[in-house]
């Protein structure tokens, strides 16, 4: 990995009660490549996204570490700076599609949002981009979907129309916050694939959160396992999954239910494993 | 939610201007409430050319008529006479001026104020929202009605004084709904995401989160509009409204609790019109709700 796009460097987060929410999180990301964050609900993958991204809760506070983006250090960039790159450069795919649309506005609307405010072109311009946008992720007829509120949209049309406004400016850089958690199974392949597709596509870099191996195999290059704010372990995908170093990436994989053996039912996460990676992180916090 | 990826929106739920008249007309409750309230604008604004007579000419030959279909009723004066041989009627229509001149006015600008500091203390929160909701808690504390009394009285009548008072008060309804609803919608994802393509937070208040409290503010607005007009007719009857020569319902219903025994009607024509204006005005609210919010319609 010679060129760096995004680099976090041990980042931590607290919450407002002295509760460490990250420790020292760390990863490189290469222009065009995609990095998976994995780990189980509350693992801080969320925090670690609103970090990166500047919108870290009113109860959180960034307590070390930074982030750099392109050689520019964003927490030290000012506000306007920030938000230029925000939406143009780095762009989110948010987890639940059924609230992270506006309720009040139309699709077009929202869909030109950041063709009119980032890029001033006009409504028609707009428009006809917003239109060849929703082709571009398989919507059949966009103009009918552009006059719609989100409800009348089903789930996985709605997370299209989503990942339709992160690509809109052609950013370098995609945050996808679990983008398929909220969605039915038949139609998070789908989805999948068609962010998959056009990633490579517009050879942007993403960083993909979830909490599904299977997901991490298919489309990312490199990945790191989170427990309790902490990498476990860091590494390229291939690697990490067929040698995994650390147990708890070794019993996270053993408790990814097989379909082809189902058998073998579901394997919880030992609690000697468990027990070993909160005494590792308790020696952490100690030395820090 | 189903493995159906692509649901055909409806046909005809297009939300433009021309789709939500559409969708108001066919609603029965909005036509009448509506049809209504503009019959009372046509007959405020041409009053002068609708009312038969003069309101103020005195006709003592004929007082106390009582309206057409009574016995000793007189063609000419519809509704009948008050003490003074006075038309009903006209005055009635006369005092639709004042109900609906208050009315928008003094609602139009009580939303305006308290939708700016709700929508203020609702999504800055902090000091702000401190400072507007003790603002809040205080005015509260006293009771509306004397106060716009104790109010008009310090101001000095007229209509001007009528419409401060109104809006001095009742700004708080639109501020305590219009915090909650700010504060409801500042937690949504939606505004995550709007963030997150570097909005700024005031674009973000005026663009995504004020459509959102619109259809609440529209319903409060007519409900609004309904109270002033009965403020108004309180302050016309304890005589604190405008002058006494100017017809208002309040001042004809002052006048005809006097004369109750001899002539009822005078004091319950005004009355019937200004709770049929009442619920004219929830009724609209009501139906335009329905008809602005994208998620309630049908």
């Amino acid at each position: 990995m010679s060129e760096v796009l995004l680099g976090v460097h041990s980042l931590s987060v607290r919450a407002d009660g002295g509760q460490r929410i990250l420790r020292d999180v760390s990863f490189d990301l290469a222009p065009g490549e995609v990095h998976g964050l994995v780990g189980e609900s509350g693992a801080g993958k969320s925090t670690l996204v609103k970090v990166i991204l500047g919108i870290l809760p009113r109860s959180m506070v960034r307590t070390g570490g930074n982030v750099v983006y392109c050689g520019r250090d964003l927490f030290t960039l000012p506000a306007p700076a920030f938000r230029a790159l925000l939406g143009s450069e780095i762009a989110l795919i948010p987890q639940d599609p059924l609230t992270a649309l506006n309720p009040g506005r139309r699709i077009d609307a929202q869909l030109t949002d950041g063709f009119r405010l980032k890029q001033r072109l006009s409504w028609r311009d707009a428009e006809a981009r917003a239109v060849t946008l929703l082709e571009e992720v398989h919507i059949r007829e966009p103009r009918r979907v552009m006059r719609s509120y989100p409800h009348e949209l089903s789930g996985g049309m709605r997370q299209r129309v989503l990942i339709a406004a992160a690509f809109a400016l052609d950013p370098k850089l995609i945050i996808a916050d679990e983008p398929t958690t909220a969605l039915d199974v038949t139609v998070q392949k789908q989805i999948l694939r068609l962010i998959h597709g056009m990633q490579e596509r517009h050879r942007t870099a993403l960083v993909f959160v979830t909490h599904d191996l299977g997901v991490v195999a298919q489309i990312c290059d490199t990945t790191s396992v989170m427990y309790m704010g902490k990498v476990m372990e860091q590494g390229p995908t291939e690697r990490l999954l067929a040698a995994p170093r650390h147990p708890y990436t070794t019993a996270l994989i053993a408790a990814n239910p097989r379909h082809d053996r189902p058998e073998s039912g579901l394997k919880p996460i030992p609690a000697a494993v468990i027990a070993a990676m909160r005494a590792e992180i308790a020696a952490g916090d100690a030395n820090g | 939610m189903s493995d159906a990826t692509f649901v055909k929106p409806a046909v005809g739920r297009r939300g433009g201007g021309s789709a939500v008249v559409k969708r108001l007309v066919r609603d029965r409750k909005v036509v009448v409430a509506g049809g209504y309230i503009l019959l009372l604008v046509v007959l405020a604004i041409f009053a002068p050319a609708i009312a038969p007579v003069d309101p103020l000419a005195q006709d003592l030959s004929n007082a106390e008529t009582p309206p057409v279909g009574f016995s000793g009723a007189i063609p000419d004066f519809l509704l009948g006479t008050d003490d003074l041989g006075r038309d009903v009627l006209s005055r009635a229509i006369f005092g639709a001026r004042i109900a609906i001149t208050v009315a928008f006015i003094a609602a139009s600008l009580a939303a305006a104020l308290g939708t700016l500091l709700g929508l203020l203390a609702g999504w800055y929160g902090r000091s702000i929202d401190n400072l507007v909701s003790r603002l809040v808690d205080v005015w509260m504390s006293f009771p509306a009605v004397l106060l716009s009394i104790l109010l008009v009285a310090i101001l000095g009548s007229g209509l001007d004084s009528v419409i401060a008072a109104i809006v001095v008060i009742d700004w708080t309804r639109f501020c305590r709904v219009v915090r909650t609803a700010t504060m409801a919608q500042a937690r949504m994802d939606y505004v995550t995401a709007a963030r997150a393509i570097g909005f700024r937070r005031g674009a973000i208040l005026v663009r995504e989160i004020l459509p959102n409290v619109i259809p609440v503010l529209i319903a409060l607005l007519t409900l609004e509009m309904g109270i002033a007009v009965i403020v108004e007719a309180i302050l016309s009857f304890v005589g604190l409204s405008v002058s006494s020569d100017t017809p208002t319902w309040g001042g004809m219903i002052a006048q005809g609790r006097q004369i109750v025994h001899e002539a009822w009607w005078v004091m319950t024509v005004p009355l019937l019109l200004l709770c049929a204006t009442v619920i004219a005005f929830n009724q609209l609210g009501d139906g335009l709700t329905r008809a602005l919010d994208p998620v309630l319609r049908r």
